[in-house]
């Protein structure tokens, strides 16, 4: 108790100390008997210091001359200050990175956002539940397929003696392998995207339209209203709210695109337009020569921009409806 | 139209507005479904037809010359047989570890009196939106001393912070605070109450996140490929990625000498595509109302 007393306000009268000590055995109280909860926390803590906090103190090598091996910090440290970002700003690769990267968020996004939007939508309005029900285990069936099957059944169906060359052949058309195809690069990968995921990004909003109140369609056909102007003003509305949290989501996720998938579909035809930020990453930093402070550089001006475009968009949306992350 | 019309015709007037809608509601969602079947059909037609008929293009809606070749020779692939054993391995490994550690994290978080509540709570949102990127991860991993052990595979991936936060959703929302209050009269503490009180009730989230994670590891393959060099390691996934991918996107060689590699190579594809996904696709319908409810869960919260 004498830690509580000591301190630059000795002077404070009696009443308050004592209110004070009570104040600190009541905290003590308080951690012996929640302390299970800290024992219950602390693997995932653990867990989330190895692999997401020790890697962003890593980010340090960003501005270093740093070779494989150094310590990040160490009596050999070469600080290089903003260097590595400089130099990737006058990179001849800067520009069509950036290109690659937005144009192919930007596309997915465009499309891909409101598709499970109309899906759920349409599936909500069908006359017959189990028919729905039906068609949304289909929809939901493809997200489970791997990045390395998509990709491969890509292959299958677009290679020079695949399914869609062969019904192009039939009808006279010239063979082409799509996956040397630069132009054939962006199509691919948003359609193959959608048709993964289109159905499983609609359940979210599924649920939404399961909570939409009965009466408020009863209302609505007393006053006339065919099924379609019930969709556009009682369904709607109901899961907008549901529909700007995914956009801002969407949004601070947008730079983040699968790279994983970009690098699978990559070919010596492709890859002026499939080389992105974060493959570039990949290659820079993991393979050849590696390149690690430059390739963290890269990254970590990746991951800026993600987090700028999600503070936007939250602020954006707090000022022009009641809806945001924070 | 009459204007006595009686209320059962003005039934019928307003329904056939909306049977256009439906029509064209179902005939378009039909369509979709199409488009998701058919791909997955095709394979599996592909994969049991004469490798010959495929590559002509006679195989479209049916099966032509059916032969289980395909799956004779890959019973042969022992680099195959050895990656599935492998994802099992990693797959079970991380399931395991994964509620070990998910779970109690996730009932900590969800009660009030977790000492530092807030702090905890933004230490986990953090690294929702911001990373050190790769190449810090790969150092760290590196430094760690797990580059080429099949612990670098299961350890990251034991804990998603989604799937932590799902986790907590789940119990602020499902288990009811006089069950608790209840129990800890009679005298159970914490650790009891967890143990005997909560996991019980707790099927739906257990499921929900064992299937997250054993399908997150059972198809991934990025880290696989970076920190794995030795190939008796490799997971299903990668072992894939050689047979489907890494022979595609090279050219070279004649015409003739494609033709023939593609007539040897493609009936293992289009059969590697089916054994590889069968266990999770085969599971998916018997489990999809878990998934949606987790996917629920986690909406809860936005």
């Amino acid at each position: 108790m004498q830690k509580v007393n000591a301190g630059p306000s000795s002077a404070a009268p009696a009443q308050s100390l004592t209110a004070r000590q009570r104040k600190t055995r009541r905290m003590w109280r308080h951690l012996r008997e929640n302390h299970p909860f800290l024992v219950m926390v602390f693997p995932a803590v653990l867990i989330v210091f190895l692999f997401n906090y020790l890697p962003i103190y890593g980010v340090l090598i960003a501005f270093q001359d740093f070779m494989p091996g150094d310590q990040i910090i160490g009596p050999n440290t070469i600080w290089i200050g903003f260097y590595n970002f400089t130099r990737f700003f006058t990179d001849v690769q800067f520009w069509p990175l950036m290109k690659n990267t937005f144009l192919l968020c930007i596309i997915g996004f465009v499309i891909g956002f409101p598709l499970p939007i109309i899906i759920s939508l349409m599936l909500n309005a069908m006359k017959s539940r189990r028919a729905a029900k039906v068609l949304q285990t289909i929809f939901n069936g493809p997200h489970f397929i791997s990045l390395v099957v998509l990709v491969g059944m890509l292959n299958l169906f677009f290679g020079r003696y695949g399914l869609v060359n062969n019904i192009a052949a039939s009808l006279g058309a010239e063979r082409v392998s799509y996956s040397l195809e630069a132009s054939a690069f962006r199509p691919m990968y948003i359609l193959s995207s959608n048709w993964q995921d289109f159905g499983w990004s609609a359940i979210i909003y599924i649920a939404a339209l399961s909570n939409v109140d009965p009466g408020q369609h009863e209302a609505a056909i007393l006053d006339g209203a065919t099924r379609f102007q019930r969709v556009i003003h009682v369904d709607l509305p109901a899961i907008m709210p549901m529909v700007s949290v995914m956009l801002i989501m969407s949004i601070g996720g947008l730079m983040g695109v699968g790279y994983e998938k970009a690098l699978l579909m990559q070919s010596d035809g492709n890859l002026g337009v499939s080389e992105l930020i974060a493959t570039y990453v990949y290659k820079q930093g993991l393979t050849g020569v590696p390149n690690q402070g430059y390739a963290t550089a890269i990254g970590l001006f990746n991951s800026i921009i993600n987090v700028v475009l999600l503070i936007i968009a939250n602020t954006t949306s707090k000022k022009f409806s009641e809806n945001s992350l924070w | 139209m009459s204007s006595k019309a009686t209320s059962k015709n003005t039934l019928i007037k307003l329904g056939t507005g909306d049977k256009v809608f439906y029509a064209i509601n179902t005939i378009f969602l039909g369509l979709m479904a199409l488009i998701v079947i058919y791909p997955l059909y095709f394979i599996i037609i592909a994969s049991i037809s004469d490798p010959d008929a495929v590559l002509a293009g006679d195989v479209v809606l049916y099966p032509v010359k059916i032969t289980m070749d395909g799956f004779k020779k890959i019973l042969e692939r022992s680099d195959i047989w050895k990656g599935y054993l492998n994802t099992i391995i990693y797959t079970a490994l991380t399931v395991v570890l994964s509620l070990i550690v998910t779970i109690p994290a996730g009932w900590a978080l969800s009660r009030k009196t977790l000492p530092g509540k807030k702090f905890w709570m933004i230490y986990f949102i953090i690294p929702m939106f911001f990373g050190g990127g790769l190449i810090p991860f790969y150092n760290v991993m590196s430094s760690l001393g797990l580059i080429n052990s099949m612990w670098a595979i299961v350890l990251p991936s034991i804990l998603s912070v989604w799937n932590l936060f799902m986790t907590k959703t789940f119990f602020e929302s499902s288990i009811p605070d006089g069950l608790i209050e209840a129990a800890k009269i009679d005298g159970a503490g914490e650790y009891r109450v967890f143990t005997a009180l909560v996991l019980p009730l707790s099927k739906a989230i257990l499921a929900v996140m064992a299937l997250y994670y054993a399908i997150g590891q059972w198809n991934s393959y990025f880290n696989a490929m970076i920190f794995l060099q030795d190939e008796a390691r490799y997971p299903l996934q990668l072992v894939l990625k050689e047979i489907l991918i890494a022979s595609e996107n090279t050219t070279g060689g004649s015409g003739e000498t494609i033709l023939q590699q593609y007539r040897m190579a493609n009936q293992i594809k289009y059969v590697s595509v089916i054994v590889s996904s069968v266990p999770v696709l085969m599971l998916y319908p018997f489990v999809q109302k878990y998934f949606s409810q987790g996917v629920m869960i986690g909406s809860l919260k936005g």
